[in-house]
């Protein structure tokens, strides 16, 4: 069998209900062969970490196009950390203030994706991370 | 790992289950320290045409089981493509309202390749959440057309569901699925023309009645509307009186052996062929029998049969 397929938990935190973006992403993780999980809209990061655990995704991808993003996404980290599931890769994308940056990374996102980022872009991060993670036996 | 499934740590359970699913080594060897401790659960398979709002259902029932004191573990099962491989896995949207409730486990699954309605890995997702002490698991599977019912053999109760309007007559539920159901639900039943898609099941059901025991379990037809969290009382108390069905004429624990044989069979049959098939391609004259077949010179069956000969 071929490699298996990485598991992604897209995640729309609060009361943001913008899902065109997040859309188009669950199509282009799909058409690079993964699997893609999408929450719904109006998560706590309460929800989202214990879904990310239950599903066992490799990946969590937190939408984020109107706010909240500063309060919800250092909480959901802290939460996955607490809940066992500190291994996962946590990217968010949407619009994101160059100045909360530095405050995301330092909670442990790993990588934001702001406006005019592209799928392909997104695929090929997913891939070498996945690529670096098994290569290092970190399962 | 193990010991974590069996105290029932999710993040320990979820692991196990991705290990089955991708067919991790590691997986088998927990797998079978695990299986010991499964056969608890009422396993309760959910399946019917696309459409007809089966993640909804099953949505409604964790609500009602969930009111009922039970823990709820969830398999739901969506295709993959069959180019690419990826998917993307929706049911679990209809049952988010959960994810905060502790006592319930909901797991997204592609079938990968798999046809039947399931994945590969289903089963195993099943023993696992049994193991973790889920006392009640929905498998829902993907929408099945005519034979797709896999889930018939793995679970102990199977729930067809249907809605109105789905084309003429119940084409969408025959012949398989009406012998296959211990309950039938009409979803969406305020909807124009339930009361035909009604009389329809019941007529069907009605024939089958009469080619079975008087002693055989006969299966009710309800009516549901999961959108507004109607029915579930109901569909609820007809899986517990079948689980006592069951339990009564010894068939909740015979079921088992036959789940067994039936997981076993496949699994046999399954790697049998990978290792006929290998060791029949990586035969030196495979590329001349295959080159005769290009040419017209040797039918495929003729071709099958002669390499499978020298095989063996």
């Amino acid at each position: 069998m071929a490699q298996p397929p990485i598991r992604v938990l897209l995640a729309k935190l609060g009361l943001d209900t913008h899902t065109v973006g997040v859309t188009v992403i669950a199509h282009a993780l799909r058409d690079a062969g993964m699997e893609v999980i999408f929450t719904g809209l109006k998560q706590t990061p309460e929800m989202v970490a214990n879904t990310a655990i239950q599903e066992d995704v490799d990946v969590v991808g937190v939408s984020s196009l109107s706010a909240g993003h500063m309060r919800n996404i250092p909480l959901l980290a802290e939460l996955l950390r607490q809940k066992g599931g500190g291994d996962k890769l946590l990217i968010v994308g949407g619009v994101i203030p160059e100045e909360d940056q530095a405050v995301l990374r330092a909670a442990g996102v790993a990588r934001i994706f702001t406006m005019g980022a592209d799928t392909g872009e997104i695929v090929a991060y997913l891939n070498e991370w996945r690529a670096t993670r098994d290569a290092a036996g970190a399962c | 790992m193990v010991a974590g499934v069996l105290a029932g740590q999710v993040a320990a359970g979820a692991r196990l289950i991705r290990w089955l699913e991708d067919d991790d080594p590691r997986g088998r060897v927990a797998l079978g320290q695990v299986y010991p401790h499964t056969g608890r659960a009422h396993l309760v398979g959910v399946t019917g045409p696309g459409g007809v709002g089966k993640s909804t259902l099953v949505d409604m029932l964790i609500t009602e089981q969930r009111r009922r004191g039970r823990r709820v573990g969830v398999v739901a099962v969506d295709p993959s493509s069959p180019f690419t491989g990826g998917a993307i896995l929706g049911d679990r949207v209809r049952m988010q309202r959960h994810a905060a409730d502790e006592g319930v486990f909901i797991r997204s699954m592609g079938t990968r390749g798999q046809l039947g309605g399931l994945a590969r890995a289903s089963y195993d997702a099943m023993l696992v959440l049994d193991a973790m002490g889920y006392e009640v698991i929905f498998v829902e599977t993907v929408g099945v057309g005519q034979d797709e019912i896999e889930i018939v053999a793995l679970a102990h109760s199977t729930i067809i569901v249907a809605a109105p309007g789905l084309g003429d007559e119940i084409q969408a539920i025959k012949a398989g699925l009406m012998e296959a159901g211990d309950l039938f639900v009409l979803n969406k039943a305020d909807r124009d023309g339930a009361l035909q898609t009604l009389r329809q099941l019941e007529m069907s059901l009605h024939l089958r009645e009469q080619s079975v025991a008087a002693d055989a379990w006969k299966p009710p037809v309800l009516q549901a509307i999961a959108a507004r969290g109607e029915g579930g009382a109901e569909i609820v108390d007809v899986l517990d009186r079948h689980a006592q069905f069951l339990r009564a004429s010894g068939a909740f624990e015979a079921q088992r052996a036959r789940r067994a044989h039936e997981v076993f069979v496949k699994l046999l049959r399954d790697a049998a062929a990978k290792k006929i098939l290998a060791s029949a391609l990586a035969r030196p004259d495979a590329a001349a029998v295959l080159a005769d077949v290009a040419a017209c010179r040797l039918d495929p069956h003729a071709a099958a049969d002669l390499l499978l000969e020298r095989i063996s």
